[in-house]
C-alpha cells in the first residue's frame, strides 16, 4: 500500500553523545521536534519503517562497496559505539527478513541493489532510532546509500533507487513508512568539525521541501565539499526520500545549527495528502 | 604508503570486539596480516590518530579509533589539527582542511551557550600509551 510516512532527520553522533555540552535551548529545541516526528510517525500506525541512512564503514567497505544495500534480516544489533561515546546503549533492533526480501525483490526491477542478512547498525541509524523508536518496538529494514567511499553513488542513481523504494513500499500490503537521515552541510570527524553553513542548509532545504528535482539533482561533489563539507555528500539520502515522495511537498520543521553537533540539526517530513511544489516555510 | 590496509584493520577492529580484544593484548602483532609501511605501524601502535589522519584515513573510520583509546572528543579533533600541523596536509583521501573558528566562537556567534567540560577534557587528555578496557 501506499507510504504511510515519509520525512528526514540529523543523526550527528553528538545529538546524544554530546548532548550535556550544547546550549540547553538549542539542544531541548531539537530533542522537541524529535518528539513531535516520532508522533507524527506513530499517528500513522507503521508496520515497518524504512531507514535509509548514510553509515560511516560500520558494515560496508572498500573492498566490496555497494551503491544501494538493503538490510533482510530479523534483528539488528548496534550501536557499534560504545555508550560512553554515543549514550545510547547496545540494542537488538527488531526486522522483518519477509518484508525485506519482498521490497528488494520489487526494488530490483529497476535498481542494482545489495541485500545484507546481518547488519550492525552505526549512529548513522540508531540515532534517529533513539528518538523515533525509542522502544524499539517496530520493525526497521536498513537502507544504505554510499556517501563515504568515493566513487560514490551518482545523486540521479539515488533519485531512481528512491523511486525504486517507492514502488516496493506500494507493492506490499504492510504500511511502510521511511526516513531519510543525513547531512546536510558538516565536516564531521575532522578538525574542522562543527563547521556549518547555514545559508547552504537553507537552499538545499528550500529545495527539498518543493521537491524540486532539477535543483537537487544539479548538486556537484565537488563543489557540495567546498560549501558544505564531505558531510553534505550524504544528500543523498534526503533526495532518495523526495523521488520517493515525488509530487508532494516537505515541510521542515525544525531546522538549528548546533556547532557542538557537528552539524544542523533538521527534523521534515513529507505532506503525503499534497499535491504539486509549492514552497514550505522553514523555521 | 597503503591507506587502503590501514582503513582495512580500522574497519576490522571498529566492529569486532574479538578484533579489539586482541590489538589491547598485543598492537603489533593484530597488525599482522596486513600489508603497512613501518610508519602506518607505528601510528597504529601508538596510536598518533594526527598521523593517521594525516595520511589520509578518513574520519569516519577514524573516530571510532580515538573513541576505543578513550580520547575525549574535543582533545581527539585538537590531535588532528597537531597532526596536520605536524606533518602538513592530508595526503590523499577526501579531506581537506578548510579553517574553521572552533565551537566555542561558532556557537557564541549564534547566541548559544558553549559548555564543553574543560575538566573532563584536562582528564582525558591522554597520554598515547593508554588504552580503554574491554571492547
Amino acid at each position: 500500500m501506499p507510504l504511510v510516512f515519509a520525512g528526514v532527520c540529523s543523526h550527528a553522533p553528538g545529538i546524544t553523545g554530546r548532548a550535556e555540552q550544547a546550549d540547553p535551548r538549542a539542544k531541548d529545541d531539537l530533542y522537541a521536534a524529535f518528539d513531535d516526528m516520532r508522533l507524527r510517525l506513530e499517528a500513522t500506525r507503521p508496520d515497518a519503517l524504512v531507514v535509509v541512512g548514510a553509515e560511516h564503514f560500520a558494515n560496508f567497505f572498500m573492498n566490496n562497496m555497494p551503491s544501494f544495500a538493503i538490510g533482510m534480516a530479523d534483528y539488528y544489533d548496534g550501536p557499534i559505539e560504545e555508550q560512553s561515546f554515543l549514550g545510547i546503549a547496545k540494542q537488538r533492533v527488531p526486522g522483518n527478513r519477509n518484508l525485506s526480501e519482498r521490497l528488494i525483490r520489487q526494488a530490483m526491477h529497476t535498481a542494482d541493489v545489495s541485500y545484507a542478512e546481518e547488519w550492525k547498525f552505526d549512529h548513522g541509524i540508531m540515532v534517529p532510532l533513539h528518538f523515533l523508536t525509542p522502544r524499539y518496538d517496530l520493525p526497521i529494514v536498513p537502507v544504505n546509500i554510499n556517501c563515504q567511499g568515493p566513487p560514490l553513488t551518482p545523486l540521479h542513481r539515488s533519485w531512481a533507487f528512491g523511486k525504486a523504494l517507492r514502488e516496493a513500499a506500494d507493492s506490499v500490503p504492510e504500511r511502510v513508512a521511511i526516513v531519510g537521515t543525513g547531512g546536510i552541510s558538516h565536516w564531521p570527524a575532522t578538525p574542522d568539525s562543527g563547521k556549518i553553513n547555514e545559508p547552504w542548509d537553507r537552499q538545499f532545504l528550500d529545495e527539498w521541501s518543493r521537491c524540486d528535482k532539477q535543483a537537487l539533482l544539479s548538486y556537484d561533489d565537488a563543489q557540495a565539499y567546498a560549501d558544505a563539507g564531505q558531510g553534505a555528500f550524504e544528500i543523498r539520502t534526503f533526495i532518495a526520500v523526495s523521488a520517493a515522495t515525488e509530487g508532494h511537498v516537505g515541510v521542515v520543521h525544525h531546522y538549528e545549527p548546533i556547532p557542538i553537533f557537528s552539524v544542523g540539526c533538521v527534523t521534515a517530513t513529507v505532506d503525503l495528502k499534497s499535491a504539486g511544489t509549492v514552497p514550505s516555510v522553514t523555521t | 604508503m597503503s591507506l587502503y590496509y590501514v582503513q582495512k584493520f580500522l574497519f576490522e577492529l571498529n566492529r569486532d570486539g574479538r578484533a579489539q580484544a586482541a590489538y589491547m593484548n598485543d598492537r603489533q602483532s593484530a597488525l599482522e596480516g596486513f600489508d603497512l609501511t613501518i610508519e602506518e605501524q607505528q601510528a597504529l601502535v601508538e596510536p598518533d590518530v594526527g598521523l593517521l589522519f594525516h595520511l589520509g584515513v578518513n574520519g569516519q573510520i577514524l573516530m571510532h579509533f580515538g573513541a576505543l583509546h578513550q580520547i575525549e572528543w574535543q582533545d581527539y579533533l585538537q590531535r588532528l589539527r597537531d597532526g596536520i600541523a605536524q606533518h602538513g596536509p592530508v595526503r590523499e583521501g577526501v579531506y581537506a582542511v578548510t579553517g574553521y573558528e572552533g565551537v566555542d566562537a561558532h556557537a557564541a556567534s549564534l547566541g548559544q551557550e558553549s559548555h564543553l567540560d574543560s575538566t573532563h577534557l584536562d582528564s582525558t587528555h591522554l597520554d598515547s600509551t593508554h588504552l580503554a578496557g574491554g571492547s
